[in-house]
């Protein structure tokens, strides 16, 4: 019975795999602080969006095992992701462009809005 | 209950590797459904920003950076306790895994604490969503959507956060009565995917809400 290791196949990763991981999260932290007080436009959402695209990319890698875990988990999780981006991409091509063809509803609803009914007199 | 094989391999799995395989299987499929729900709420962010990104970067700066900051390093650091809590019951050390656990969870409360008193300056201020905005001073149209976004994210969050810490406060129950060791520890593995998940949603909400701007 002691022979029977079932959770052989999982990798013990040395110690300073997690801290180097947990290392390089506190610095892209204080890299994505620091970079948000320059002003550089539009490019300040590209920057904060890559530096949390890495840091969620080190922690499901490494704190998640998907790099040593059965790829299939990894595959579930990629999925996801794409239709988190087909949600966000069809939802803003609609409110974006809506006004091209229907101009009254091409902005968010304001004046219909309950809660300016009830600041009316 | 003794120690041998039976006590943890459920009588439906060929063997524990199967058994791991599929629990694994079953909390990355939660976890998806996890992310297509707050996906929604980025979708929220994205298209209100995209119809008033003024408003958005003046109403941000009432947000404490520091704060903010402050709560990533925290969850950072519990994620990094919760891992290695894991690589401890890998290498049979209860001890130190209970410890690690336990570490894990004050530090989820210091999130909570500082989330306390950023909810409590925002709700003097009156910066509260929809019809409860009383704030004068935001420039822009519409700044109540801005903290209907901001609660509402962080709201949900903070649910998983006190979810998390009671899903570890079991494992790390059965850790202290020494359930697990390096042969079984798939509930500390799934809470820690958990935890995990937790820790990955708020990496991209503080950059989102505290720093673009």
């Amino acid at each position: 019975m002691t022979q029977h290791n079932p959770q052989s196949t999982n990798h013990v990763l040395p110690l300073k795999v997690y801290f180097a991981v947990g290392a390089a999260l506190f610095v892209l932290t204080a890299i994505t602080v620091g970079v948000s007080f320059i002003q550089f436009g539009a490019f300040n959402m590209v920057i904060a969006l890559l530096i949390a695209a890495v840091k969620a990319t080190l922690v499901a890698l490494f704190f998640m095992h998907l790099f040593y875990d059965n790829k299939f988990f990894g595959a579930i999780l990629s999925i996801s992701l794409l239709f988190v981006a087909v949600f966000i991409i069809l939802t803003m091509y609609d409110t974006e462009k809506r006004a091209a063809i229907y101009q009254e509803k091409g902005g968010p609803i304001q004046k219909e809005a309950v809660i300016y009914q009830e600041k009316a007199p | 209950m003794s120690n041998t094989q039976a006590a943890y391999l459920a009588h439906h799995f060929s063997d524990a590797e199967q058994q791991r395989e599929s629990a694994k299987l079953g909390m990355w499929i939660f976890l998806v459904t996890e992310i297509l729900l707050f996906s929604g709420l980025f979708v929220f962010y994205a298209v209100f920003r995209a119809w008033n990104p003024d408003m958005f970067i003046n109403a941000h700066r009432f947000l404490d950076v520091r704060l903010g900051a402050l709560n990533t390093i925290v969850l950072i650091s519990s994620s990094l306790t919760v891992a290695l809590a894991i690589r401890s019951l890998q290498l049979n050390d209860q001890k130190n895994a209970g410890r690690l656990l336990l570490t894990t969870i004050l530090l989820a409360s210091v999130f909570l604490v500082v989330k306390y008193f950023e909810y409590s300056h925002k709700i003097h201020l009156g910066l509260l969503p929809g019809k409860y905005f009383s704030f004068q001073g935001i420039e822009g149209t519409n700044p109540h959507v801005f903290f209907s976004v901001y609660f509402v994210i962080t709201g949900l969050h903070g649910l998983h956060v006190i979810a998390g810490m009671l899903v570890i406060s079991w494992v790390l129950l059965r850790t202290w009565q020494g359930e697990f060791s390096s042969e079984y520890y798939t509930p500390v593995e799934n809470a820690g995917l958990y935890w995990h998940l937790v820790d990955l949603i708020w990496i991209f909400v503080f950059p989102l809400l505290y720093l673009v701007g």
